[in-house]
């Protein structure tokens, strides 16, 4: 039987290990559990929400990542990915499903307009997400290659992978929400 | 019948009178007349029902706005495509902003509905007999129409645009 | 007088509720189902607030405007040239047909002709993009009925006609492709190699995809007579494009007006019969081969000579030329800068975009930006009639209408 060598595992964290058993931070194994599983909420008004099909799609495998599949419902997102302009009418509306999701929960702004309202500075477009919602990564681009949308998403797996427990009670976390009016 | 400007202007002015019929030209191939409000859906319909013409296809409608123009200040243009002969027509009504009030066309052509919902949202325009005359892609509590050119472009909310960055 | 004793029939509902000691008749209790904007089968964000009798859509009242940009505004306070980005972003499923009606429009105001060549190049993006808009459309109708094996596979398909917008003007979807004059640089040997193997490969790619849907039982049972207008109703909302072929009528600016030479091609018009969402899949798949024919015939027929016409004020000049020349260099700067000067004039210019009938009304008032450019967005002109389209229809079948009315979002609210 010829073995595989296709399949790759992740390191097992830094810990004590002996006959039969292995020890390690409780911390660290949530994280390295997170990091692999993080469902987005594909939050997709234009152009960039297109470019998501295509990160989605067969060339580029969003599930790679551990990712593949997108919850509609943010009850069970553990990232929202703004992907495209949002209206000061939308708004409201990103808050809300912001709200309604569950911690811990990671914000991506993908593409220029969601990260800072991009070329349409205008009466009615909201001038960037960072207004309504925090927000953990932003990607660059207009809109961002499939590529640069698996990097942002990179970069919230470090986040999740290193997060502290405890972070999301701290009094700073509540702060930040409250910054936002959010409960 | 082939239509041509000239027989289908002078079909329009024989029955409406050149009182209501004036300053035709051809800017881009397409005949462009001016009328007023009173005559303006009578107008439409008539080119949509009359036999020969068939003008019966409402490509599009939009809103214009020349400030400082006094009774012509407003304008709505309307953009007719007869899809038998593939000839197309444009007409235009001025009025003054004080009062931009005009039959609404809904009863002609459903796509009026939302084509007008959008001058109203964006200039202003009162469309008399529109069962449903309220914005469309702004905001509700949106205070003006921003379409019009006295208003800016740009979100009055940004703090990081310093003119000095900008060189200006 | 007797009086006539009729036995009434009875449906399994009544006895039940007889038996029961319920009311025979019941008015119907409606719920109020919100729809959106942000559903996963919306594609797109569009709101509907429905009342549902049971499965049955009722009434629906729809809001947009969650994307609203003001391209309109914008498009007064930019320079001719930096407009094209904001036609990108109009409709992204079809980018380059944007880009290229607007760059004829401003042609037409400036009395530009452009050569052959690149009207032939023009028409081969803009084929392209058709076919693309098309593929997502139906596999993305596909998808909601049941069927997420034709999406990835044409998907893949789709990514190589990135790749050939990649090679003519360097970005993938909003590819701000061509300049006002012509295109930006000529096909380059790989672009015309790429388009080949596309032109080679495709073929066998869409036939299977085909196969999967416009035999499909499952699929035929499900979008047959599903969102049905009849013609006289789309045209009194103003449908365009597939849609409204699919409606019956043969309307097709393509045809009715020409540009960019497509009096030159042979083509032909599908059109369909009934109006519902199967007739719209199958319209869309025949015009996908007659764009293939298209592109097919343009490619072979490629003419010789420049890809830009001659018209130093309004053409970027080469950039060499900037450097050693003083004359390239002031037009440079002032195109760049934004400081040249339109004619007074307005003009109307339509095309064939993904979804009908995409026009653009504009007029210049010697400016040198537009003094009022509206954009006929065909998306925002048939979405009306969508509320017509799914009354009385089940709620399942109303994201099926949704999803083959192909509306973009980005279009629907400018």
């Amino acid at each position: 039987m010829s073995e595989n060598t296709d399949i790759k595992l992740v390191e097992a964290p830094d810990g004590i290990s002996g006959a039969g058993f292995f020890a390690t931070s409780f911390e660290k194994v949530i994280g390295l559990a997170r990091k692999h599983s993080l469902w987005p909420l594909p939050f997709a008004t234009s152009c960039c929400g297109i470019e998501y099909m295509a990160t989605m799609g067969s060339n580029y495998d969003i599930s790679r990542f551990g990712s593949e599949r997108p919850s509609f419902s943010p009850r069970q997102a553990d990232i929202l990915m703004v992907m495209g302009t949002i209206a000061k009418k939308m708004g409201p509306v990103v808050k809300q499903v912001y709200e309604q999701m569950a911690e811990p929960r990671w914000v991506i702004a993908v593409g220029a307009c969601a990260s800072s309202g991009g070329i349409f500075d205008t009466y009615s477009v909201l001038q960037g997400i960072d207004r309504v919602v925090p927000v953990d990564v932003y990607v660059p681009g207009c809109p961002p290659r499939p590529e640069q949308i698996l990097d942002g998403l990179m970069r919230v797996q470090e986040l999740a992978e290193n997060e502290s427990l405890r972070r999301r009670n701290s009094p700073e976390y509540q702060a930040l929400l409250a910054s936002y009016n959010i409960k | 019948m082939e239509l041509t400007n000239e027989n289908v202007l002078g079909k329009i002015i024989s029955k409406f009178g050149e009182e209501n019929i004036w300053d035709a030209f051809n800017p881009d191939g397409i005949m462009t007349i001016t009328t007023n409000r009173e005559s303006i859906h009578e107008l439409i319909k008539y080119l949509r029902d009359d036999e020969e013409l068939q003008i019966s296809f409402l490509t599009t409608m939009c809103g214009i706005h020349f400030p400082g123009q006094g009774d012509k200040e407003m304008c709505m243009m309307y953009q007719l495509h007869s899809l038998r002969h593939n000839y197309r027509i444009r007409i235009k009504v001025f009025m003054p902003a004080s009062d931009p009030v005009m039959p609404t066309m809904t009863d002609l052509y459903a796509t009026a509905n939302w084509m007008e919902r959008e001058a109203f949202d964006f200039y202003g325009f009162i469309f008399t007999g529109h069962p449903n005359l309220t914005r469309i892609l702004n905001i509700e509590e949106m205070e003006y129409h921003p379409m019009l050119k006295q208003y800016p472009l740009e979100d009055q909310t940004r703090e990081d645009k310093i003119n000095t960055y900008f060189g200006r | 007088m007797a009086t006539e004793n009729k036995k009434v029939e009875l449906t399994d509902l009544e006895q039940f509720r007889l038996d029961n000691g319920l009311a025979l008749t019941e008015e119907p209790q409606l719920t109020t189902l919100n729809l959106g904007p942000t559903h996963p089968a919306t594609h797109g964000i569009f709101q509907n607030i429905l009342q549902m009798d049971g499965e049955k859509i009722v009434d629906a009242v729809p809001t947009i405007g969650y994307i609203h940009r003001a391209f309109e505004k914008i498009a007064e306070r930019r320079p001719f040239y930096q407009i094209t980005p904001l036609t990108d972003r109009m409709n992204y499923c079809s980018s380059p047909i944007n880009n290229m009606g607007y760059h004829m429009t401003v042609e037409k105001l400036l009395g530009i002709t452009v050569p052959k060549r690149a009207q032939y190049i023009r028409v081969i993006m803009m084929e392209l993009a058709r076919i693309s808009d098309h593929l997502i459309c139906n596999s993305i109708l596909g998808v909601d009925s049941g069927a997420f094996t034709g999406f990835l596979y044409v998907m893949q398909e789709r990514e190589h006609i990135y790749d050939i917008y990649e090679e003519v003007c360097g970005a993938r979807l909003t590819t701000n492709m061509g300049r006002i004059g012509g295109m930006e640089r000529d096909l380059s040997p790989k672009a015309l190699h790429l388009i080949d193997e596309f032109l080679k490969r495709f073929p066998k790619v869409w036939a299977e995809f085909e196969k999967m849907l416009t035999r499909n039982r499952i699929f035929i049972d499900r979008t047959t007579d599903v969102g049905a207008i009849s013609a006289e109703r789309a045209l009194s909302y103003g449908f365009t494009g597939p849609n409204l072929r699919a409606a019956g009528v043969d309307y097709d600016v393509r045809v009715m007006n020409p540009y960019s030479s497509y009096e030159d091609f042979e083509f032909e018009i599908p059109v369909g019969s009934k109006g519902d969402t199967y007739d719209r899949f199958l319209v869309r798949n025949e015009e996908v081969w007659q764009s293939l024919k298209i592109i097919e015939q343009a490619y072979k027929n490629l003419p010789e000579g420049s890809y830009h016409a001659d018209a130093p004020h309004y053409y970027l000049p080469p950039k060499q030329e900037v450097y050693r020349n003083m004359e390239a260099l002031i037009y440079h700067f002032k195109i760049v800068m934004g400081e040249i000067d339109a004619p007074v004039g307005e003009v109307y210019h339509s095309v064939e975009g993904g979804n009908g009938e995409l026009g653009f009304y504009l007029i210049s008032d010697g400016g040198r930006t537009p003094y009022r450019l509206h954009f006929r967005r065909p998306c925002f002109i048939y979405y009306q009639a969508y509320t017509e389209m799914i009354k009385g229809g089940q709620l399942a079948d109303a994201i099926l209408t949704l999803s083959s009315l192909n509306v973009i979002a980005g279009e629907l609210d400018a």
